[in-house]
């Protein structure tokens, strides 16, 4: 979309959510919506980033804490799994990661630039000096 | 009244489809984007939204672009309780008339406001809402601080916290009033349903918003919101900050129904010293020198005073 300064403003201009039909929004999932080109939906914030979380699906239990508390709708989670991070929307914060209960974590922070096939590879074993965390589905 | 929806464990919550999107302009790690998230994603129902002027507002708003997947107005700083309130008394009044498009579905009404919103500059407008007794949900995004203007004190501002107009130095240990308390407020208000949440609890919190939607009448929540910026902490830690100030009980997690009956929801299995939540931000960080110490000890007094209050009104249950 084109990008208008303060004085580009349109008086009476109408910004809708969505393109079309929208009853049941509530029950759509984000891939089947029509959203318009001034949802911010359609906008990203990857360059916002420094760092981004990668996720290593070996260690996830879908415990779904940070599908919960993600800022920025960003863990993406189909049918009580969490299948993956939208780089559009993630932010960077760290949350994610933060609140993934297993051992190792299933997702950790790396450098924006850094391939996930290498991240990986070099993902940390199993800390065993650690008492074993127990996730719990509070 | 519409069905409640189902939301029996975090995996069954984790198949909502969010009303509220990406791409907005809220910090790394705000939490007010958290919360947000649990109260929309607490009911399916339609919902009619207002916020009032503060940091979600304007960055959820930005045009050309909108992150609110629903019906959603602003109006100034003081009224979006009066906005949600209007648009409320006009949708019963076409209910009234049989003058409803779609008189099965029934929406949600609530308004969002910061502290500021809330417990200063549009407290007038929030109470002449509840006195009328408008069927809507009035949700307060309480960081305690005016945020969103770069972080002047407002009547949310616990003492000795170090904002922009009350900053701590040589001589001042910041803000030397205590926090307004704005929940018996709204519980003498005789409200059906008054709560204190905290987005790191989620479970709790998604109960009270559904009990909340579920009452007939006006409800205030008030939410504990983190703020990286201005409280000053590194983003990851929103949650385990929030985890501090509900288990040392700054934020103790409680209902009031009616204007009468208080229910404490979150005991915490280990209390921990206010001290380590303190310790834990930036805006505190002059407390911990020898001159303002002496302040931690009375921050626990006030805390473990409150705590016993509450604990009081449960057991005598008034
Ligand atoms: C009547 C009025 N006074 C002042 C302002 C300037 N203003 C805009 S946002 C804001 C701070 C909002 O603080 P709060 O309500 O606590 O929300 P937060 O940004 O902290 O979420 C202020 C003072 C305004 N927009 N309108
Ligand atoms: S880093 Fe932050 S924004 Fe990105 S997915 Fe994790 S919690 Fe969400
Ligand atoms: S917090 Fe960790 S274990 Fe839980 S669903 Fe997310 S990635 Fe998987
Ligand atoms: S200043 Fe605080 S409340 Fe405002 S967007 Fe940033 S973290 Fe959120
Ligand atoms: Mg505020």
């Amino acid at each position: 979309m084109e990008k208008k300064g303060w004085d580009g403003f349109e008086i009476g201009a109408m910004l809708r959510s969505f393109d079309g039909a929208t009853r049941d929004i509530a029950t759509t999932l984000p891939e089947d919506r029509p959203y318009s080109q001034s949802n911010s939906f359609t906008a990203s914030v990857a360059d916002w980033r420094i760092e981004k979380p990668l996720f290593n699906k070996d260690y996830c239990i879908d415990c779904q804490f940070c599908w919960v508390y993600c800022p920025d709708m960003s863990i993406i989670s189909r049918d009580k799994k969490m299948v993956g991070i939208d780089f559009d929307h993630c932010k960077g914060c760290g949350i994610c990661v933060e609140v993934c209960p297993t051992n190792p974590k299933s997702l950790l922070m790396f450098a924006e630039q850094q391939d996930e096939e290498s991240a990986i590879a070099e993902w940390p074993k199993k800390d065993t000096s650690k008492a074993k965390e127990e996730a719990k589905d509070e | 009244m519409s069905e409640i929806k189902k939301i029996k464990n975090l995996k069954e919550f984790s198949t909502s489809a969010d009303r509220f999107e990406g791409a907005n302009l809220l910090c790394p790690g705000c939490a007010h984007s958290i919360i947000v998230r649990e109260v929309l994603n607490a009911t399916n129902d339609d919902l009619i939204l207002a916020a009032s002027t503060g940091c979600l507002e304007v960055c959820t708003a930005v045009y050309p672009y909108t992150s609110w997947d629903a019906s959603w107005i602003h109006i100034g700083f003081e009224n979006g309780s009066s906005a949600v309130a209007g648009a409320e008394a006009m949708y019963k009044a076409l209910k009234n008339k049989g003058r409803l498009k779609q008189p099965d579905r029934t929406p949600k009404f609530v308004a969002f406001g910061g502290d500021g919103a809330t417990y200063d500059i549009g407290f007038q407008w929030i109470s002449g809402c509840f006195e009328r007794g408008h069927n809507m949900m009035y949700v307060c995004l309480d960081n305690e601080v005016y945020a969103n203007t770069g972080g002047q004190r407002s009547s949310s501002t616990p003492i000795g916290s170090s904002t922009t107009t009350a900053p701590a130095g040589r001589v001042s240990y910041g803000e030397k009033m205590m926090k307004k308390d704005m929940m018996a407020i709204m519980a003498a208000h005789g409200a059906p349903y008054v709560a204190q949440v905290a987005p790191n609890k989620w479970k709790d919190m998604v109960a009270k918003i559904q009990k909340g939607f579920a009452a007939e009448g006006p409800v205030y929540i008030n939410a504990m919101s983190a703020c990286t910026t201005e409280w000053k902490f590194a983003p990851e830690d929103t949650i385990a900050i929030s985890d501090l100030a509900v288990d040392s009980l700054v934020f103790p997690l409680y209902e009031i129904i009616n204007g009468e009956k208080l229910n404490i929801t979150y005991r915490p299995k280990n209390i921990i010293p206010v001290r380590d939540y303190l310790g834990a931000q930036g805006r505190f960080k002059h407390l911990f020198t020898k001159q303002y110490e002496y302040l931690i000890d009375e921050w626990q007094k006030n805390v473990d005073k409150k705590w016993d209050y509450l604990q009081r009104r449960e057991e005598a249950s008034v």
